[in-house]
């Protein structure tokens, strides 16, 4: 059929982005609880609806697992929100596809369904004119640029994807007092990676004696480094570590630097500059076997002992980093101190020397502030966020307090704003629930622990997960791969 | 706090944009961790870092350009938070909070600058046991300045109750969703809404302001997800019966930025946008991200309620309300006025945790007390 040529056709293309950015938002908006119409886009291209409707056109490419620029859809975008151009090649065979869809769309039951779901009415600036959604009231009345500027301004920089970098096995567990069991450890990274997670950072190939709950990293590693499907990156600090973690079959290390000089000192005992000169030598090492290395930065807003962080103090780090080959930076509000007030600064600086799609946000929720943080950074362009399944890691500058960010509690919010993140929540949530079994508290995400005791039937659960979570999207895909 | 020669040096050095009350509103901890990347407040910076402020326009300055600038851009300056802990908050409470302590609980918040606090409501103890002391509870307040104690009437025999014990502002809630209606007030919407006009009615003819509620503006437990239009219907019918004020509540905390953009955008069509306030739960931990997104489409007055008090009655254990002191705290690192202060609103929420024998909900409260408690080591 037509579409598996189309498919063929876009995934040859050279620049497959050109035929992304304008049904970026389109795609985006189809995700937000609104019943879609197909016989009511009357001028979208075919490839609008392929990008909006296909489960398959948003698989990240198998070579391309998040190392070089082509995470996103599976397209060679430089960053996800690159993708400026209308395609226009194919807006002559929309007709047949439309008409076909009107066919199969009237009176059957996904307009049942459809209409029995929340009827909202999404409507953009620019989209007024040409496309627009069922039971809509204002394809004429997009005069009311005031309220469509707001949901457009807000929409537009969000990605369609986001990749979760899951840190629990490492920075989740590190801060354990009691030992977690080695097949224990395991047994959740085998889990989190069967719920979808593409990148799960397993150990850390640090001294024991200063980190002994990470200890066992080489049966880890050995253990987990045959699992497919998910990039599993280990914390080296050093040469040793990296030699360590390479014998033990690491394909991928992290490092990391601070951007407060005190705190370099009384984390890892050396100054920022020769944390640096240090990780130099590990990447030149790493880059000669071709592991990629990820670059973390903490205390990107506020250190315990100096308090706030200049912007411009993180932009250095970053680039020093970057420089040297890290292919992704992530940036760490490490004792959570951050606001959207305090981060948008903070990577306005860093994004002024490192692009975009090489930075990940890695927030913790310490003053519960990490999801507006992380939705800011989405809005600015982010792709990649760190956290942590169960919101395992706590924070060692204030006791009891949280730490890291709960994977579920994103995913929520991302299925939430129709952001693809390739993740099965209740897969997830199962994981999460192994780990704190197992250390004994109840998980530290709110989701879960919402969904877990939502006291009504157990369908409701399922339920919710389905009814708030873009239903629209998962039954129009449904109804697509089913229909071809 | 900082002292008046240092006041007068900062706002002479910020000129127009440091207002008095962001001097004003100040304490060393939200001092701590405000933008420094802000030349000037950077120089001002002591080694106790006692000397930077907020603005009403922190982001106006060097990036007018820049694209992040679009992102905050459109922030309200001044933020009203309605504090629900005495009510909302209290009322799903299985022990019975002794008057004192609600009445205690009043006076330390409106102390640490809140300006509306919802004191109780005139309900059917038989309904709300936690709740039987209203009259006393508004007795004991009456003298109190600088703060309004709207109470929730369900129908003209509470209102008039109200009116008798000296309330000077009611509120009235409907819902969005008909099933929630039925069971939540044992009436459908419709019969809610005339009930509530007789309400508004009589609050008119005493020049009393009354505020609305709509529960269930994205999800209700029963029918799954709420149209958007539905909302708008409500909140219509609520605005044209007289209510000053508008607030939309995400009762079962569902709500993402996904569904609160729809649901928000339809109503402002039929409300005016300075007439609405959010009320979200943060049972899915959504809340905070549901509010920025909420004032960067312009809302400009939240419901919190101190140390997160008020379960999810549709999910035991789970959080209900947002804590105001991560509002708060969330507010102060935009820039935005809350006329709050923290440390004095910590202080309300301790109380009250104390009181009830459990660990405050606000992520903010532990942090700081934790980070308190660290540093006396």
């Amino acid at each position: 059929m037509f579409l598996q040529k189309l498919y063929t056709r876009l995934n040859n293309m050279e620049n497959p982005s050109k035929a992304c950015n304008s049904f970026r938002l389109l795609f985006t908006m189809s995700s937000l609880e609104e019943p879609l119409g197909f016989d009511k886009l009357p001028s979208m291209s075919t490839i609008d609806r392929i990008q909006r409707f296909s489960a398959g056109a948003c698989r990240p490419r198998g070579d391309d697992m998040g190392l070089g620029n082509c995470w996103i859809d599976g397209r060679s975008c430089s960053t996800s929100n690159s993708c400026d151009e209308d395609y226009e090649e194919y807006t002559g065979e929309a007709f047949p596809w439309r008409r076909h869809v009107k066919d199969v769309s009237e009176g059957g039951t996904f307009n049942r369904r459809a209409s029995s779901l929340s009827k909202n009415r999404m409507k953009f600036e620019y989209v007024c004119d040409s496309r627009y959604l069922p039971d809509h009231q204002c394809s004429c009345k997009c005069n009311d640029r005031g309220i469509h500027g707001i949901t457009n301004k807000f929409l537009k920089g969000i990605p369609k994807f986001v990749k979760i970098v899951e840190v629990g096995p490492r920075d989740g567990l590190q801060n354990e007092k009691n030992i977690v069991p080695t097949s224990i450890k395991v047994e959740l990274i085998r889990r989190l990676v069967s719920s979808g997670l593409p990148v799960v950072e397993a150990t850390s190939f640090v001294s024991p004696k200063w980190v002994p709950q990470l200890a066992d990293a080489t049966d880890v590693m050995k253990a987990v480094c045959d699992l497919e499907n998910a990039r599993l990156p280990v914390l080296t600090p050093n040469i040793k570590g990296f030699e360590a973690a390479v014998a033990a079959g690491a394909k991928e290390i992290a490092v990391f630097a601070s951007a407060s000089e005190c705190f370099s000192k009384s984390n890892i005992n050396c100054s920022i500059e020769e944390s640096l000169v240090r990780y130099h030598a590990v990447c030149h090492a790493a880059k000669e076997l071709s592991v990629p290395i990820r670059g973390y930065v903490s205390c990107v807003v506020g250190c315990p002992v100096e308090g706030a962080i200049p912007p411009s103090k993180v932009a250095y780090v970053a680039k020093e980093l970057y420089r040297m080959g890290c292919f992704e930076i992530s940036l760490g509000d490490t004792i959570g101190v951050g606001t959207p007030g305090t981060v948008v600064a903070m990577l306005e600086a860093v994004m002024a020397v490192v692009p975009a799609e090489k930075l990940a946000v890695h927030f913790h929720d310490t003053y519960g502030q990490s999801l507006p943080n992380i939705l800011v950074s989405l809005q600015m362009g982010i792709s990649t966020v760190d956290s942590s399944v169960a919101g395992l890691g706590g924070c060692p500058y204030a006791k009891g307090a949280s730490g890291n960010v709960a994977t579920e509690d994103v995913v929520y919010m991302l299925n939430g704003l129709g952001v693809k993140t390739n993740v099965d929540l209740p897969k997830l949530m199962s994981a999460g629930d192994f780990i704190s079994e197992h250390l004994g508290r109840q998980s530290g995400s709110k989701t879960a622990v919402a969904l877990s005791r939502v006291q009504t039937q157990k369908c409701q659960s399922a339920f919710i997960l389905s009814s708030f979570q873009y239903p629209q999207i998962k039954h129009y895909q449904e109804w697509w791969v089913w229909h071809y | 706090m900082i002292a008046a020669r240092r006041l007068d040096k900062i706002s002479r050095l910020m000129g127009s944009r440091a207002t008095p009350y962001s001097l004003k509103a100040l304490n060393k901890e939200s001092l701590l961790w405000t933008e420094f990347w802000n030349p000037k407040v950077r120089l001002l910076c002591n080694n106790d870092g006692v000397a930077a402020f907020s603005s009403t326009s922190h982001y106006s300055s060097n990036c007018n350009h820049s694209p992040t600038n679009k992102v905050l851009r459109n922030l309200p300056g001044y933020v009203k938070i309605v504090e629900v802990g005495p009510r909302d908050g209290l009322q799903n409470e299985k022990e019975i909070v002794p008057t004192t302590i609600k009445v205690q609980l009043i006076k330390m918040l409106v102390s640490s600058g809140l300006t509306v606090v919802e004191a109780t409501s005139f309900v059917s103890p038989k309904w709300v046991p936690q709740l039987a002391d209203a009259k006393d509870v508004i007795d004991a307040i009456q003298n109190i300045r600088g703060a309004r104690f709207p109470v929730l009437t369900p129908n003209l025999k509470g209102f008039e109750a109200a009116v008798e014990a000296g309330a000077k502002e009611v509120a009235i809630f409907a819902s969005a969703s008909e099933s929630f209606s039925k069971s939540n007030i044992n009436c459908s919407i419709e019969d809610s809404l005339a009930r509530y006009k007789d309400v508004a009615s009589a609050a008119r003819k005493l020049s009393l302001p009354v505020r609305g509620y709509i529960s269930c503006v994205v999800g209700c437990p029963v029918e799954g997800m709420v149209p958007p239009s539905k909302v708008a219907y409500v909140a219509k019918q609520l605005f044209d019966m007289g209510c000053s004020e508008i607030s939309l509540g995400d009762t079962i905390g569902v709500g993402t930025p996904g569904t609160i953009i729809p649901m928000i955008e339809n109503v402002i069509r039929v409300v005016p946008i300075d007439k609405l306030a959010v009320h979200f739960h943060d049972t899915y931990g959504q809340a905070l991200s549901n509010i920025l997104t909420s004032l960067q489409m312009g809302i400009s007055t939240v419901d919190s309620s101190v140390s997160g008090l008020g379960g999810c009655p549709y999910a035991k254990g789970a959080s209900g309300n947002v804590a105001t002191e991560d509002v708060v705290y969330m507010l102060n690192g935009l820039g935005i006025e809350t006329n709050v202060d923290l440390e004095k609103l910590m202080l309300a929420g301790d109380f009250i945790c104390k009181h009830l024998g459990r660990q405050s909900s606000s992520k903010t409260a532990v942090a700081l007390t934790s980070k308190k408690a660290n540093s006396k080591l």
